[in-house]
């Protein structure tokens, strides 16, 4: 249990692959051998994928009558001894929100693929949107923690998925893939390396599966069928599982140490991508597919003489507050270009020094490089 | 009988949460009782449940794994774990709204699957930890928190549904038919696919007190006269069988299996 080398299950070199196929390819490399899921555009071509490669290797999978049953059933799996997963979109993923809650509740590993459409509601299903941020943190009641990456390209939606799969892992955590149509539905190469590190969730007899001492840790997880007696409860409970809804200690320990084991080892899990940051003067903050632009925006930018940086959050939640802080420092303004009206300029508000400019563009296509371009310009 | 039923609750939990009157706790051992019948190893057993008073019968009492969900979901997270752990014997426990109300869609689809899910429904007839509203069980006229004037609204045959949908074993008891409830479940735990057993469980505290039960004795005796064996009802007239409950066995039996 824990950190092992694998190989990877498929030959290494060099595939041409939607980033919604790579998906399904890193979700078997890190292991994943139980897939639930309802279909939705545009992420059904994952699940398509996952009901023939777990076919091929002896893996489950099921598609069931809608996406509150199909989360519920991957946290079934998961309590069985499964990685599980499951992909959506925002319509299905409004639906998860309820036992998503629980899932972080009750400390259970999972993955939620979130391939964001432009949304509220039906919105435009074929289309990209990234209107999914605020949800992914925030959707279901109360407070809790979650870890979502924001991949731009195929390989990172492969190699994306593995690293998902190792955070819920080792932290007991619902963790999103948080894509959009864009990268789900764009196609290039991928480079399979012969190579996979896996996590494995650790399991310890007897020691308390819902608390531990040290709030950075995290507790072991035993599976149904060990005979460990295990309580699996929503409600509040101890670190055996046993309900103790009136007892405000446990509930306050709990609630606490739901959000400490993330937040307090977020400095393993956040990562950013930064280039032409040193003498920037306004700074470009990315992430999905809309990093894309921005990094040929800030090239072509730059080679006009124009001091503009740029920084790509690869991890969404927890937020990069820190880094956005230390950032805000050195430049004038921070430009977010977002396909949503503002989820993360909002977010990058609270820890930002600087003017902190909002670029909201909610029409269902993706903001093209000259775009960025322009609007950047207007603030330099 | 009682000191040997000992072993398969948890020395940790007191007591049950129950009302006086209600019929989760009989339900409760005969649910026990089937399963020390067969010698059945507990940790063979995933005991999952979804909210309400029902879902408590097995979560936290029983000594052995237990999942207790959101509502109306347990069908679905029970699902998940016997399809990647077929080895897994899991029983579903949980009410009639849970069940049948806010989870019915996986009640259905799980029945059309003939999923090796055994699915227990204690129905008291009414929204019991909520207050005493009315249910997609409650029979029409009865009175409810939120049918003062009168259930407008006809109850699911719950195991007639459960059959349409493809159930292949289905039963009907009420808890004051102890030893016919206790075959059943016995039956449904060898049965390999899907199994529903409807056990009607009174609630005094809600039901009964809006309906003239109030009492426990006098909800139990409601029971005890309505409630028919199928055998017994066949020769009775459809005015005779007016508001009686038919209970029972229905739908194919497999033997030797399990």
């Amino acid at each position: 249990m824990g950190w092992r080398r694998i190989k990877a299950p498929l030959p290494p070199g060099r595939y041409y692959f939607s980033g919604n196929e790579a998906v399904a390819e890193g979700a078997i490399a890190a292991g994943c051998r139980f897939y639930g899921g309802y279909p939705i555009t545009p992420s059904s071509e994952t699940m398509e994928r996952m009901a023939h490669r777990l076919g091929q290797i002896g893996g489950v999978f099921v598609q069931m009558e809608d996406e509150l049953s199909s989360i519920a059933a991957v946290i079934g799996a998961s309590w069985a001894g499964a990685k599980a997963m499951t992909a959506t979109s925002g319509p299905g993923l409004s639906l998860m929100m309820e036992n998503i809650g629980y899932a972080a509740f009750t400390e259970t590993p999972c993955i939620i693929v979130d391939i964001q459409r432009a949304g509220p509601a039906t919105g435009q299903a074929t289309r990209v949107g990234s209107g999914d941020i605020m949800q992914a943190k925030w959707g279901s009641h109360g407070d809790y923690q979650i870890i979502a990456l924001s991949p731009w390209s195929v390989q990172e939606m492969y190699d994306g998925t593995i690293r998902a799969f190792n955070f819920a892992e080792r932290y007991r955590v619902p963790t999103f893939v948080l894509g959009d149509e864009a990268v789900g539905h764009l196609r290039e190469t991928l480079e399979i390396k012969p190579w996979v590190r896996v996590f494995d969730r650790k399991k310890s007899r007897g020691r308390p599966p819902f608390d531990s001492k040290n709030p950075r840790q995290i507790p072991p997880m035993p599976t149904f069928g060990e005979g460990e007696n295990l309580l699996v409860t929503g409600s509040t409970h101890d670190g055996h599982g046993i309900r103790r809804t009136d007892d405000p200690k446990v509930h306050s320990r709990l609630v606490r140490r739901l959000n400490d084991k993330i937040l307090l080892n977020q400095q393993d899990i956040v990562d950013t991508e930064e280039f032409f940051i040193e003498d920037a003067v306004v700074t470009v903050l990315c992430y999905g597919f809309t990093a894309r632009s921005t990094l040929t925006a800030v090239k072509e930018l730059r080679e006009r003489g124009h001091k503009v940086g740029f920084m790509r959050l690869k991890t969404l939640w927890p937020f990069p507050h820190e880094r956005v802080g230390q950032l805000s420092q050195g430049v004038e303004k921070i430009f977010v270009p977002e396909m949503n009206r503002g989820q993360v300029a909002g977010e990058a508000m609270k820890s930002s020094r600087c003017e902190v400019v909002s670029f909201c563009q909610t029409n269902g296509e993706i903001i093209r490089p000259e775009v960025i371009r322009q609007e950047v310009m207007r603030v330099l | 009988m009682v000191r040997a039923m000992e072993q398969y609750l948890r020395s940790e939990i007191p007591s049950t949460p129950f009302c006086p009157g209600c019929g989760h706790g009989i339900l409760l051992g005969l649910v026990l009782r089937s399963i020390h019948a067969l010698g059945i190893d507990m940790r063979e057993m995933l005991f999952v449940s979804g909210i309400g008073c029902a879902s408590w019968i097995p979560s936290p009492h029983f000594n052995a794994d237990t999942l207790h969900t959101t509502h109306g979901r347990a069908i679905a997270f029970a699902t998940g774990a016997k399809l990647y752990n077929p080895k897994l014997r899991v029983m579903v426990i949980s009410g009639d709204g849970d069940l049948s109300s806010i989870g019915g869609n996986h009640l259905i689809h799980a029945a059309r699957r003939d999923i090796d899910l055994k699915v227990i429904c204690a129905n008291n007839m009414i929204y019991g930890m909520t207050g005493g509203q009315v249910a997609a069980t409650t029979p029409l006229g009865s009175t409810t928190s939120t049918t003062p004037l009168g259930n407008p609204d006809r109850p699911f045959d719950l195991c007639k549904l459960v059959q349409a949908a493809g159930g292949r074993f289905v039963a009907r008891h009420s808890v004051t038919q102890p030893l016919a409830l206790m075959e059943s479940i016995k039956k449904s735990l060898s049965f390999e696919g899907f199994s529903f057993i409807e056990v009607l469980s009174p609630c005094a505290t809600q039901y009964g007190s809006k309906n003239l039960l109030e009492s426990a004795p006098k909800i139990m005796e409601w029971l005890m006269e309505n409630c028919i064996p199928r055998e017994e009802a066949e020769g009775l007239s459809p005015e005779e069988l007016e508001e009686k409950i038919i209970t029972g066995e229905w739908g194919y039996v497999e033997t030797g299996t399990g």
